[in-house]
């Protein structure tokens, strides 16, 4: 059931340089390709570094390039491979390399600060909330999102120019604004700022993002290009604003809406006779 | 490579640090962030991939959105229960308290959980939970509520941008950040020592108050749904500062893990299978959990087939089917089954909803499952069985804290989530874990908060205490190639995983003590290659000495403890002793002849107070009292 | 496909830190297939289309009355007599200028702007990226933020046009099922033809219903389904077919092209028309 395959994995430091080095090694029955790589810092190289979690596709840490193609180490199956192929693992290509196969993700945290929060309506309190399965299954799908990157990474919008960097949140992000805006109790109204602060436009739904998901989210279909609409919607459609002129209607949108602290609101109880022990009202 | 000049250390200051950056860390950071402190969150892996995010089934709060006859009271009964009685009660009645208002406030942060008809949070059955009661979203609870906590914390970055024009101004995550050493001031907490594992950059946090939130131990046994992050740091750092962790016998074997293939063995199949309608059955297709239910659960589970199948339907009326027991009386019934010969082939037991539910209920409900089994396995469970077995799953045991304030005997120093214990006693309930990490979270937040609205004057990191720490961290690398670190840890999960595991033996535990106190010997020979930007090999140097130290916690109270009881289970002591009860087994370090050792005491569990053991029936509670205990009980008043 | 000079995997004063992997691409798959493909299927669809709208003959069979979908609406006097189902209102054309003028440009900007095939042509012809994990070949790239290309958004209205079109091309089916008899009346008929003009209707309402605009317009752009429960029954249909589109594009040129050439041949007296009935 075991054999020995070939692995060339690049190794290198922070300053970018390095090269792709050969390895030999066993492989069993059922083995995914981050377990060869756990079998190699086990038994050949101690330093061989790898970011993993969960070794289950939950936590989407384990992103790399596996014969040039962006995946989770943890669930490329080494039976997809020929025995006597010579698999390939090189680091995410669009972020800069830490070590080996590690890079430094950074960048998508920054996007992801940049996104304006959730902002409920104000006069909810916790435990109000009331939302229909059907409302919220589309903000659902988005929120599989186990924040792999790897859509980051295959964008070719930064992945082939690093200057888009600034402008574009990338599909991780313009999905988060979609699915805030799609989500039934968030107030704000999130169109215009989709292309202007984060780029969507940038995008022209190539949909390399989709093609790489592990989660397999309909990431252009249902978050990226419905945003795209929506943008049209208040940029671009007279004939919806010509309906709204008429019904004045404006779907809940206020622009600069804010959520309400939640901490300042007890919700109701549970059938508990005393309040909730508390240690004290949250100050300041 | 390894250089050879002493490193340089940075310092920070904050007002509270958190350590772990899964739902009881973001929690605790968000409530004391709330509080107007300054706080720093650290976490060895990267930031919203804390081990939380594994979580698959739902958080236990008696909303009572799915039975209207669910509240508080009951919800603690359970996990007293489930507990056997020996939960700290003060913290189980607190967590059945306010577990409601905890996720409704994720609500308010963006949560979006599956919902019931009236637009409500929808509620799924669990294993020891009398009413449908975890609120869910589909089968990756744990990502919605990291990814939520998350959110949030990003949220309140943007109030202080606003203000400050800093998103990192009084928030700030460091991740990848791995703590080795905790500071203290006299007796109390001064700040913490770590290294960036990007770059191996020393860092020196000076802050008065400090929350563990550092997850559990599941890294010391080999078959475990735990990630690498599970090295007990928390546990061993509160040791080295002089708390005590309690309960360190028990030990959750989940009894559901993946068997084959044998590199994913241990990955967790989560509860709500079963409790979705999935049944477990031996090689003999015998439906086998129904010979396996113990007399103190005789009164709530079906005795056949057909009772337990209607339960689904109507749980008013049926009792519930015995799958749907709690964790450790299920994981004992399938490693008996399959010692007597009537496992599967891959050395488990059948996981079987094929055949009972639909395709799309399947892909509906547990997408994930069907996700991981299908590219893991290449098991399509909607038409076959799945191959399950018991796992390490979570440690009971933890720091020992105050339940109000989550603050342990160290001033400055609390603990919440799976790192601190008591709270669920012997055994926990699925689903009791993420509203523990909402609820003491919350509480630790709040309790350092105060803790530093109170405090008089700074604590003082002292030099000699950093330069102790930061040559602690540089040791392997100027030890040559003497012991491997992998090798290693290989042999403590190999020991932990045959000799302290599921079903113990003192004679067995005994011999793990010795391997131990060997691992013990070898540890600080272990050498690394390479240098301190990202080295795997380090890393895991620096955690063996955590999870030695925890193992040897667990293997001791476990010899100490002469009973049967929840996730403990002794061969030669199959039995619960109501005397046991009373005991609780803590763990501190002493200092002993080459270093600090590890201490094991008695101390006697606080009683009851009676307004909650009123709670009970006295018949249940005679299963697990002495009769001198049942005094203050209301049926005895009357008389 | 070779890889090419151009080489942005190396690191430069734009690319600080990335790893030092100079080739375009490390993929071994025949990842150039699908573009290829694409483009050749593209470019045909063009070709043939834009060749028959300027042939300005042989699109029109009077005895069974089928219309080339290249020439409907058909509004002008140069129209073959009983090609215009809705009156020639419009004066005699050069040759030069395509008869359905009035329809034509909206059904290429209606392709044109459509997010499949937009998808498809950056990719095939722009490759922009040739294939996922495959650098593109331009220094720089902006996409869809400014002109041309922010004309993108307009698809919605093309789409608007478009389903008013696929009316008239669903009347131009209907009124084909119509023959002439002998005595100069109508009555009922069916040919081959018939059947190659319905298939083609059907396609293209599969194909405009699937748009991701009529998505949007008809339930996507709601925040919440539940107040509108009719319009998310149509959102749900529409979603269901839309996860079709790229199939349905595919087919329609096909079929496009089938019937405008059976039309041709038939009207050009090169084949009969196979009749089933009268
Ligand atoms: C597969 C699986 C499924 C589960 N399903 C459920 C379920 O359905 N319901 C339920 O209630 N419970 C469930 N649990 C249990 C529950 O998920 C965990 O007990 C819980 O998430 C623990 O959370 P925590 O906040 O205590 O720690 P974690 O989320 O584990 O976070 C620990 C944090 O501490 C950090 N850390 C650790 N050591 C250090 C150090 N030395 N320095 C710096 N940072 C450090 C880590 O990086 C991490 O950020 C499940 C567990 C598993 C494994
Ligand atoms: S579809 Fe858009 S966001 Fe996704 S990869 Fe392509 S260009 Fe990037
Ligand atoms: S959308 Fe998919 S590919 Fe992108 S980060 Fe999330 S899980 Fe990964
Ligand atoms: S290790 Fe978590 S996704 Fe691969
Ligand atoms: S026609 Fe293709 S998306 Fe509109």
């Amino acid at each position: 059931m075991g054999y020995r395959a070939k692995f060339e994995v690049w190794r290198g430091d922070s300053t970018g340089e390095g090269a792709l080095q050969p390895f030999e090694v066993d492989v069993n029955e059922g083995e995914v390709v981050l377990d060869i790589v756990h079998r190699l810092q086990a038994t050949q190289a101690g330093d061989l570094a790898v970011r993993w979690n969960c070794k289950a596709g939950k936590c989407g840490s384990c992103s790399a390039e596996v014969n040039g193609r962006p995946r989770l180490m943890c669930m490329t199956r080494m039976s997809t491979f020929d025995e006597h192929e010579t698999v390939t693992i090189t680091p995410l290509r669009t972020f800069p390399v830490i070590r080996d196969l590690v890079t430094d993700v950074d960048f998508n945290y920054v996007k992801a600060r940049e996104i304006p929060s959730f902002a409920p309506p104000e006069d909810l309190a916790p435990g109000e909330y009331r939302m229909s399965q059907i409302d919220v299954e589309r903000p659902q799908e988005f929120r599989k999102c186990i924040e792999c990157y790897l859509c980051q990474n295959t964008c070719h919008a930064v992945r082939d120019h690093e200057e888009n960097k600034a402008e574009f949140a990338g599909p991780r992000y313009l999905m988060r604004v979609s699915e805030l805006d799609m989500h039934p109790l968030d107030v704000r109204d999130r169109k215009d700022a989709a292309q202007e602060d984060h780029g969507l436009g940038y995008c022209n739904i190539t949909k390399c993002c989709t093609e790489v998901c592990p989660e397999h989210i309909k990431i252009t279909d249902n978050a990226l290009i419905p945003m795209k609409e929506r943008v049209v919607d208040t940029k671009y459609d007279p004939l919806v604003w010509l309906g709204r002129k008429i019904f004045k209607r404006e779907d809940l949108e206020r622009k600069h809406a804010t959520g309400k602290r939640s901490l300042d609101d007890a919700g109701p109880d549970n059938g508990s006779p005393l309040p909730a022990d508390s240690i004290g009202p949250a100050g300041t | 490579m390894a250089d050879t000049t002493t490193p340089d250390v940075v310092h920070h200051t904050y007002d509270v640090l958190v350590i772990g950056a899964g739902g009881a860390g973001l929690r605790a950071a968000i409530e004391a962030r709330m509080r107007g402190k300054r706080v720093a969150i650290l976490s060895k892996s990267l930031f919203g991939k804390a081990h939380t995010v594994m979580a698959e089934g739902g958080i236990a709060a008696s909303m009572g959105n799915a039975n209207p006859r669910d509240n508080w009271e009951v919800h603690f009964r359970d996990t007293m229960r489930g507990g056997k009685f020996l939960n700290n009660w003060r913290m189980a009645e607190l967590h059945a308290k306010e577990a409601p208002q905890r996720v409704w406030e994720l609500e308010t942060y963006g949560a979006l959980f599956d919902r019931t008809p009236e637009g409500k949070i929808s509620q799924r059955n669990f294993g020891g939970h009398q009413f449908p009661r975890l609120a869910h979203v589909g089968d990756r609870t744990g990502l919605e509520l990291i990814r939520t906590l998350q959110q949030k914390i990003v949220s309140l970055q943007q109030e202080d941008h606003a203000r400050t024009g800093d998103y990192e101004s009084d928030l700030k995550v460091f991740h990848e950040f791995t703590v080795t050493e905790l500071f203290k001031d006299g007796d109390r907490i001064a700040g913490a020592f770590g290294y960036r594992r990007p770059t191996g950059e020393y860092l020196c946090f000076h802050a008065p108050a400090v929350v563990l939130a550092t997850g559990g131990i599941g890294k010391s046994f080999k078959v475990t749904s735990n990630s690498w992050e599970y090295t007990g740091d928390g546990h061993a750092l509160a040791l080295r500062a002089g708390a005590r962790l309690i309960n360190m016998e028990f030990v959750q074997f989940h009894p559901t893990g993946m068997v084959w293939p044998p590199s994913v063995k241990g990955i967790l199949v989560t509860e709500s299978v079963r409790g979705d309608g999935g049944v477990l059955k031996n090689s003999e297709g015998e439906r086998f959990m129904f010979r396996y239910i113990p007399d103190v659960f005789r009164e709530q589970y079906a005795t056949s087939e057909d009772e337990g199948d209607r339960w689904y339907d109507d749980a008013d009326n049926n009792r519930r089917p015995p799958e749907l027991l709690p964790r450790d009386e299920v994981a004992r019934a399938i490693n008996n089954e399959v010692k007597e010969g009537r496992g599967s082939p891959a050395g488990g037991v059948y996981l079987d909803i094929a055949s009972r539910r639909s395709t799309e209920f399947i892909r509906k409900r547990l997408p994930s499952m069907y996700h991981q089994f299908k590219e893991l396995a290449d098991v399509d469970i909607t038409a076959e069985p799945m191959e399950v077995g018991p796992t390490c799953h979570y440690v009971m045991g933890g720091v020992e804290v105050d339940p109000d304030t989550a603050g342990t005997v160290v001033p400055g120093l609390f603990a919440a989530g799976e790192v601190a214990g008591g709270m669920h006693g012997s055994n926990r309930l699925g689903g009791n874990s993420l509203s523990d990490l909402l609820v003491f979270g919350c509480r630790a937040g709040a309790g350092a908060a105060d803790y530093l609205d109170a405090l008089a004057g700074a604590p003082a990191v002292s030099e000699e205490a950093v330069d102790a720490a930061l040559a602690e961290a540089e040791k392997p690398f100027s030890v040559r190639g003497a012991e491997n670190a992998y090798t290693l840890h290989q042999e403590l999960q190999q020991t932990m995983n045959d000799l302290v595991g599921i079903i113990r033996r003192a004679d067995e535990m005994e011999m793990a003590l010795k391997r131990l106190a060997e691992l013990h010997d070898r540890i600080p020979k272990v050498g690394v290659t390479g240098g301190r930007a990202y080295n795997p090999g380090w890393h895991l140097a620096m955690d063996l000495r955590n999870m030695l130290m925890v193992s040897q916690c667990i293997a001791m109270a476990a010899l100490e403890r002469q009973e049967s009881r929840g996730g403990h289970t002794r061969d030669d002591y199959p039995a619960m002793n109501e005397n046991w009860r009373r005991e609780l087994l803590n763990c501190s370090l002493t200092d002993g002849p080459d270093g600090p050792q590890v201490h094991l005491e008695h101390q006697p569990q606080p009683a009851m107070r009676s307004d909650l053991f009123d709670l009970f029936e006295l018949d249940e509670l005679k299963k697990y009292y002495t009769g001198d205990e049942l005094g203050g009980h209301r049926a005895d008043q009357g008389m | 496909m070779t890889t090419t000079a151009h080489d942005p995997g190396a690191p430069s004063a734009e690319n600080p830190g990335r790893a030092d992997i100079r080739a375009r691409t490390l993929r071994r798959d025949r990842w150039w297939l699908a573009p290829l493909v694409n483009a050749l299927g593209l470019a045909t669809f063009v070709v043939y289309a834009t060749i028959r709208s300027f042939w300005g003959s042989a699109y029109y069979v009077p005895a069974y009355h089928y219309l080339s979908p290249f020439y409907s609406p058909c509004f002008s006097a140069s129209c073959v007599p009983g090609s215009s189902h809705f009156g020639a209102f419009l004066p005699a054309f050069p040759p030069w200028i395509p008869l359905a003028i009035l329809s034509l440009p909206f059904l290429l900007g209606f392709r044109l702007t459509c997010y499949y095939y937009r998808k498809s042509y950056y990719r095939a012809f722009w490759m922009s990226p040739p294939a996922c994990a495959v650098s593109e070949p331009h220094g720089k790239y902006t996409g869809e933020t400014r002109f041309p290309l922010i004309l993108q958004n307009a698809h919605r209205y093309f789409f608007y046009v478009a389903f008013l079109i696929s009316l008239i091309n669903t009347y131009d089916m209907v009124v084909a099922f119509q023959s002439d008899a002998p005595d100069g009346s109508v009555r009922f008929g069916l040919g081959l033809g018939n059947v190659i003009l319905l298939v083609n209707v059907i396609g293209l309402w599969l194909y405009t219903l699937s748009c991701h605009s009529c998505r949007h317009v008809t339930g996507g752009r709601l925040k919440h389904f539940s107040r509108h429960p009719v319009r998310y029954r149509i959102w749900t249909t529409v979603s269901r077919l839309n996860t079709r589109h790229m199939l349905f594009a595919w087919i329609t040129i096909a079929t496009l092209i089938l019937t405008d050439l059976y039309i041709m041949l038939v009207a050009s007296g090169t084949i009969s028309d196979l009749r089933i009935v009268n």
